[in-house]
């Protein structure tokens, strides 16, 4: 048990995780149930309708079903563990009861930690709600790398629920809480190979799709789920930690200057 | 001495450029109970925010019990307890839980927590609300949650940020034997107020702050000692056409049957009445002229 000035440091964090995995908990419907159902629908009619006259090359020559599981897993993920923290940090700073944590002796660490704990939480069970989803569609599903599915499950809601923390932090107004999600999440995550491998792009679409930091996240999931990427996987893996560190830091910054948070 | 707050030279300009507070010093000491009063506008919440590290300040020094907000931030604030003066808890949460959350956040372990939690709202007459939705309980229920709130971590100064606005007579006599009672059990207590009747019942020792700026630091007892003067306004039952003239005393018509007396503190109004009798003019009734301390309070801020 760590102890910082003699206040009991574990005590606080849990008390803001658990009010954390509370908050989507009781909102339920909001939360757990919309992916559960639009993933169902993505299987219905991608896998079980149009997936069988898919040529292979699309997917690395696994059925297309199969194929789609990873990515729709990950989508769900990220936009999960986002939207939880950017709407509960920018719910907290909306109704000033945010004041309630800067007013305690709580460290800065342990309040972006209590958050980032919340989104993995949702993120971590939305994941596991969309695979029994998926068990439905393809019941024979075997998972080539746990242990690396696992680790790329968790640092990608780690990474973006720090950015659902950051966008929260810049928030003014409910319509910044859902920009980013709307035309920049979404987007790259459709483009980012959820549904297709990018080697049966052109050229010049394979080499754009390498820009897009979706690509390296959906990939490496999909190599612990499948065994197969169209990318380097030490390489996406120190990119995933990398941008972990660096949007810590700024969050911790951030909260230090007290922006967006302190007059 | 020990102080409980420790101000000196502190500065606030906002984003906007509003400079809220011009370089205040101020000491509180332990025990005390500090009334801090000022216009709209004058810079109180800014200080207080600046206490409980919820504004950041331009520039100066802010001292909880000798312990800096700057470098010893966690000590200074686990002593605190502030009640802002706008509502700050989560409007969908039970009332229960958003103090026990409190006290988690103050690293107070659950089953430490829950017997006080309960010791607390039971003392604030919130115990029967405990399940309810923050969001439905009264304004003066919800002033009362953000006390309980404030209290959870048994702080050694307890700062109120106009507590009894907007509560009815009652509730404000009720808060006031309440916050009379921590003091007695040694919490240091500073509260804004527009209220100077609430400032002359409860507090020793009063500041008054002006455009970010302390017009006057003094004792309770120091300030009411300058009001020598006192003013009557009495009901007469016949109307007069010219005021009377009375040794010693300043009187003024009002209108023809309203008549105003000055009277300074060392006389008696006994012998007021006398004259008023032998000069054959009835009172009906008679009142005090508006707030003393009010006027008082007035001049020093236009004085500057
Ligand atoms: N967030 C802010 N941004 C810019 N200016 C602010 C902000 N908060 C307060 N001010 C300004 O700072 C000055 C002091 O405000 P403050 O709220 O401290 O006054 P106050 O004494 O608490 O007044 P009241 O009695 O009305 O509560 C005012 O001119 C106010 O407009
Ligand atoms: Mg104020």
């Amino acid at each position: 048990m760590k102890h910082e000035n003699n206040i009991n440091i574990s005590v606080t964090l849990w008390t803001l995780a658990s009010k954390e995995v509370r908050r989507f908990m009781r909102i339920w419907v909001q939360t757990l149930v919309p992916p559960a159902v639009t993933m169902s629908l993505y299987f219905v009619i991608f896998g079980s309708l149009i997936g069988p006259n898919i040529k292979p090359e699309v997917t690395d020559g696994f059925a297309y079903v199969q194929y789609m599981i990873p990515g729709l897993i990950m989508m769900s993920v990220i936009t999960n563990s986002y939207a939880n923290v950017v709407s509960s940090f920018y719910s907290v700073k909306f109704q000033k009861s945010i004041e309630e944590l800067l007013i305690s002796p709580m460290p800065n660490w342990t309040i972006l930690l209590g958050f980032i704990i919340g989104g993995v939480c949702r993120g971590v069970l939305v994941g596991i709600i969309v695979f029994c989803v998926s068990l439905f569609f393809y019941p024979d599903f075997e998972i080539a790398n746990p242990l690396l599915t696992v680790i790329v499950l968790f640092l990608t809601s780690i990474l973006f629920s720090l950015m659902g923390f950051i966008n929260a932090v810049y928030a003014d107004s409910f319509d910044d809480i859902s920009v980013i999600p709307t035309f920049v999440l979404t987007p790259l995550i459709y483009l980012g190979g959820v549904f297709y491998s990018i080697n049966m792009l052109p050229d010049f679409w394979r080499s754009v799709s390498q820009v897009n930091p979706m690509l390296y996240v959906v990939n490496t999931f999909r190599e612990g789920m499948l065994g197969t990427s169209d990318v380097s996987i030490t390489f996406s893996l120190s990119m995933i930690i990398l941008f972990i560190i660096s949007f810590s830091v700024l969050s911790l910054y951030l909260l230090k200057r007290g922006t967006g948070i302190r007059e | 001495m020990t102080f409980a707050l420790e101000i000196k030279d502190l500065k606030k300009v906002y984003a906007g450029g509003t400079e809220a507070l011009k370089g205040i010093s101020l000491n509180v000491k332990e025990g005390d109970f500090y009334a801090l009063l000022g216009p709209n506008g004058a810079g109180k919440s800014s200080t207080i925010g600046i206490i409980g590290t919820l504004v950041t300040k331009t520039s100066g020094s802010v001292k909880i019990f000798d312990a800096d907000i700057d470098n010893n931030v966690a000590i200074a604030k686990s002593m605190l307890g502030v009640v802002s003066q706008e509502i700050n808890f989560s409007q969908f949460e039970k009332v229960l839980h958003i103090v026990t959350t409190q006290a988690g956040f103050y690293g107070i372990k659950k089953s430490i927590a829950e017997p006080k939690v309960e010791e607390m709202l039971k003392r604030l007459g919130l115990w029967d609300k405990r399940n309810d939705q923050a969001r439905t309980l009264s304004g003066g229920y919800k002033r009362r949650l953000m006390i309980a709130k404030a209290l959870i971590h048994d702080p050694k100064l307890l700062i109120l940020d106009e507590p009894t606005a907007g509560v009815d007579i009652e509730l404000r006599r009720e808060m006031w034997s309440f916050l009379k009672e921590i003091n007695e059990n040694g919490t240091t207590i500073i509260l804004t107020t527009h209220y100077l009747e609430e400032a002359e019942q409860l507090c020793r020792n009063i500041g008054i702050i002006d455009h970010g700026e302390i017009v006057a630091d003094t004792s309770m007892k120091d300030l009411l000692s300058r009001l020598d003067v006192q003013g009557f306004v009495m009901d007469l039952d016949k109307p007069l056409d010219k005021e009377p003239t009375v040794e010693g005393f300043e009187l003024k018509l009002e209108d023809s049957s309203t008549l105003v007396a000055a009277v300074n503190k060392d006389k008696s109004i006994n012998s007021l009445f006398d004259e008023l009798n032998k000069l054959g003019i009835k009172v009906k009734s008679m009142r005090n002229e508006s707030n003393r301390l009010e006027e008082l309070f007035i001049e020093m801020i236009k004085k500057k």
